[in-house]
């Protein structure tokens, strides 16, 4: 379980992230949406502590991430997470991004870490790809590839951040697939994302943020076909246009 | 002709300096490249007095001549420790110290480039800062570091002739000798700027081939 009490992020004087109080049970998958520049990248990194919170708490399993020092590390080991721009490993083939973390972490032998690695590539079908390099993937490969890096860690909650944002249009729909696939075997779930279609399919809950507030939250259902703020209507209408 | 009758005659000067200069060169790479390791990490560091300390050392040690640091050190030895020590200490403590902050700039811009994403990435997936610097920003950053760390030892060797002012019998004296010696002017300096290019050209060949074998998966 997320809990996140208070929290207030501020870069210098910009005050990103407001007062901001949510809670996510295990298993839910949440759509995070809202303009760009209203925080929700932010609030997701302040999920696993790449962001610092500038005050207020953030809760994983009830462990205060704030007190947690270098035990840290522990905590993001259950805690995966996908960026837009993949950061894969250049420098290491396919396999050994995968395996990489599970044998840093002393999680997992470096042949145990092989065949989850291969299990992955495997549902990702993209096992023919292990002994390659990241560059000479397309984008949707890589992206799947980041997924399987994070899993390959066991997580309880998967973080994805915009993941399909910097993708051409033809790869968005493979990673989503992977994406709903892995929300149906019951994986907490926290999606940022533009994908409007997607989040209306996949999410358990919908989360509006606009100028580092949470405006509204609700099922994904009753958020779109009902929403009640005036700026989340802006929006929607906006998006939803097309 | 010349130039060769004068090489053999004048062997025994060429030899010693040689020897000086490639000693002088290679103790003040060790030294050098260790210091310059250790002040990018203090520069890189989240500490603000560490990280200062080292931004003043290599300003100032970039912003003032060779020249002058290293008589600064030979003449100033007294002063500072109270005893005299040797030109050949004196070239190698400047050499080395004036090095150190072109290699810590070196390797800390090296580390820099890397994209901050492969820090976040590898410290999400639980890896702890010490690994992701050893087993991911490392191995990444060499390969920028490489090439400009090499242009810095090819600039150290054709530096270590500064030594030669105070006294230091290497290779750029002993042209100096050959000089006075022989009466001539010019052809001493030809033998030892051929000499000087054979050194650093050879270096920079060797870093070149292990550059490439670096960069095999690019």
């Amino acid at each position: 379980m997320i809990r996140i009490e208070n929290l207030n992020k501020y870069f210098g004087d910009k005050h990103i992230l407001k007062d901001i109080n949510l809670e996510i049970k295990d298993g839910e998958v949440i759509g995070l949406i809202g303009p760009s520049g209203s925080g929700k990248s932010t609030l997701i990194r302040c999920m696993n502590f790449l962001e610092i919170p500038t005050s207020g708490n953030v809760y994983i399993d009830e462990k205060d991430l704030s007190t947690l020092g270098n035990e840290i590390d522990k905590v993001r080991q259950q805690i995966g997470m996908v960026f837009q721009h993949f950061h894969l490993f250049p420098h290491k083939t396919v396999l050994e991004n995968i395996t990489l973390a599970p044998v840093l972490t002393g999680k997992l032998a470096k042949t145990q870490a092989e065949e989850k690695a291969l299990e992955l590539l495997k549902t990702m079908d993209l096992l023919d790809k292990k002994d390659v390099y990241p560059n000479s993937l397309s984008g949707g490969q890589k992206q799947r590839i980041a997924i399987a890096r994070s899993l390959a860690m066991d997580p309880k909650i998967m973080l994805f951040d915009e993941v399909t944002s910097a993708l051409d249009p033809e790869m968005v729909g493979e990673v989503l697939n992977v994406m709903k696939g892995l929300a149906s075997t019951g994986m907490t779930m926290i999606v940022v994302t533009h994908e409007m279609a997607f989040a209306k399919q996949v999410a358990d809950r919908v989360i509006f943020m606009s100028d580092g507030e949470i405006v509204e939250s609700n099922t994904a259902v009753e958020l779109f076909e009902n929403p009640q703020n005036i700026r989340t209507k802006e929006f929607l209408s906006k998006v939803l246009e097309y | 002709m010349n130039i060769i009758n004068l090489l053999i005659k004048y062997k025994h000067y060429y030899l010693v300096g040689v020897k000086i200069t490639l000693l002088l060169s290679f103790l003040s790479l060790i030294f050098g490249t260790t210091l310059g390791s250790l002040l990018s990490l203090l520069k890189l560091s989240k500490y603000k007095i560490p990280k200062a300390l080292s931004t003043v050392y290599i300003e100032v040690v970039r912003g003032t001549p060779m020249m002058v640091q290293i008589a600064l050190v030979y003449f100033g030895s007294y002063v500072m420790i109270g005893m005299d020590i040797s030109g050949f200490a004196a070239a190698l403590i400047a050499v080395s110290l004036n090095s150190a902050a072109y290699v810590a700039e070196i390797i800390r811009s090296g580390i820099q480039s890397i994209d901050k994403g492969q820090m976040e990435a590898s410290r999400s997936l639980g890896i702890s800062e010490r690994q992701t610097m050893r087993y991911i920003i490392l191995p990444q950053a060499v390969k920028n570091i490489l090439p400009a760390l090499g242009n810095e030892f090819v600039t150290l060797i054709k530096e270590t002739s500064v030594a030669s002012t105070i006294g230091v019998a290497d290779l750029m004296y002993a042209s100096k000798i050959v000089q006075s010696n022989s009466f001539q002017p010019f052809n001493p300096l030809i033998i030892v700027a051929g000499i000087y290019f054979l050194f650093t050209f050879t270096l920079s060949q060797l870093i070149g081939v292990f550059e490439r074998s670096l960069s095999h998966n690019d």
